[in-house]
């Protein structure tokens, strides 16, 4: 892509990686937790809420960026928060306008993503000290790691709880779902193994580094 | 001496010309969001009031919707007026009346239970309940979508209105799961209880308005 075009700016393929695995929202900063535990009952929720967010991430960034000179500090928050809902807005209308049903599901986490710290953090700590194009590959990586996370939890959550895949089902009739797996409890403990089993492998690997 | 070190400050006229153009660029994107978005979110919306009416009224093509006040019952045009209550009206292909649907709720376990019932006037009793939005347990609460004995309550439950038009002859009840004996009580799911009876209150509550209001009109209602 882009990415060989513009060395001058720093961007590397790490731009775009620190948000999908080193810095993955979900599986290392635990950022974004509300949404996460809330609407991953399902595959297609968490996917649709990954993507909302990443929407709102990448819009919000681009715009934060373009406009970072502009910006007196003392302001700074209180436009970034506006840049933010404003995208919100968008999105909230957007996913009403492509499924109701989707929308229903979302419930109240369309409108809270505005408070999400994941998006607040990318534009002051990332989009407002860089150039456009490295913002958007930054924030788009962050987006496409909450997605990932949240598809995680989202599936794990669907075939233990339901049976089911994206609504297929997996197993035939004479599954019996283990139904706390949506319920809110169920949230956590898959949460919590995946966060395990991210630790574990962390951990092997910089074990593996220190053998070197 | 004490002289407070210079703080680098931006001027305010500065800050407020950021907020200012900040603001206008994000209320024109919002104005073409919502300019852009409306005709498909009211489609939508239409799409799933006609669904879920559908599914209540079998038979059903055509659903306007109506309010019934004291005053009488007319098509509903904006909002719904203090005193009133909506509902829906379905028609068949040929613009027969099919059947009233209208929205029940009751506090259910977790959140309220939303359900629309399809009423039927010539028997005077309720043919069909959906389930509009809900937060119970799945598994548990979720019955009273899949449950097929509890669905059969509704194949014809009671709601005729007393002769002086002013309630329900016989309130709707909710009874211990097998103790049903009338047309107007649900058998409750054994171990759905709360979620049942969220159901049976609701539509109790909702029918005990809305009948004694639209039965002397139900003649006025053309598609």
């Amino acid at each position: 892509m882009s990415l060989k075009k513009e060395p001058d700016e720093g961007i590397t393929f790490d731009t775009f990686m620190e948000g999908v695995w080193r810095q993955n929202p979900v599986f290392v900063m635990v950022l974004g937790m509300c949404p996460t535990l809330a609407v991953t009952v399902s595959a297609v929720n968490a996917v649709s809420m990954g993507v909302a967010t990443l929407f709102v991430l990448v819009s919000s960034c681009l715009l934060v960026s373009l406009i970072r000179n502009l910006v007196p500090k003392e302001v700074r928050i209180a436009t970034y928060i506006v840049i933010i809902a404003t995208f919100v807005t968008l999105v909230d209308y957007i996913i009403q306008a492509v499924s109701l049903s989707l929308y229903e599901a979302l419930g109240a986490f369309i409108q809270l993503i505005v408070v999400n710290c994941i998006i607040l953090g990318r534009a002051e700590a990332h989009a407002s000290k860089n150039p456009p194009l490295k913002a958007v590959i930054n924030a788009m990586g962050m987006g496409i790691g909450f997605t990932i996370g949240l598809l995680a939890l989202g599936a794990t959550r669907e075939i233990l709880g339901a049976g089911k895949l994206f609504g297929f089902s997996l197993f035939g009739e004479h599954f019996q779902p283990w139904v706390v797996m949506v319920l809110p409890p169920g949230g956590f403990f898959v949460l919590g193994g995946w966060l395990l089993l991210f630790s574990f492998m962390r951990s092997r690997s910089e074990k593996g580094a220190a053998h070197e | 001496m004490n002289e407070p070190t210079p703080v680098h400050t931006t001027p305010s006229n500065k800050m407020i010309v950021t907020m200012g153009l900040v603001a206008s660029i994000c209320g024109v994107l919002i104005v073409a969001a919502y300019e852009s978005t409306q005709d498909a979110i009211a489609n939508n919306k239409r799409i799933m009031v006609e669904r879920a009416v559908f599914k209540v009224l079998p038979g059903a093509a055509k659903v306007s919707e109506y309010v019934a006040t004291p005053s009488g019952i007319q098509a509903l045009t904006g909002n719904v007026p203090d005193g009133g209550v909506k509902f829906y009206a379905a028609y068949d292909q040929a613009g027969v009346l099919k059947g009233i649907a209208a929205e029940a709720a009751g506090k259910g376990y977790a959140d309220m239970v939303r359900v629309l019932y399809g009423y039927d006037t010539q028997c005077q009793c309720i043919i069909g309940i959906g389930v509009v939005s809900m937060r119970e347990t799945p598994g548990i609460g979720d019955k009273i979508i899949t449950d097929k004995e509890f669905l059969k309550n509704f194949d014809a439950l009671d709601v005729r209105v007393n002769a002086e038009m002013s309630a329900l002859a016989n309130a709707v009840k909710v009874v211990k799961h097998g103790t049903k004996q009338n047309a107007w009580e649900i058998d409750a799911i054994a171990g759905a209880t709360v979620t049942t009876k969220a159901v049976g209150r609701g539509i109790n509550e909702s029918a005990q308005k809305l009948l004694p209001l639209l039965v002397p009109h139900v003649a006025e209602l053309k598609p």
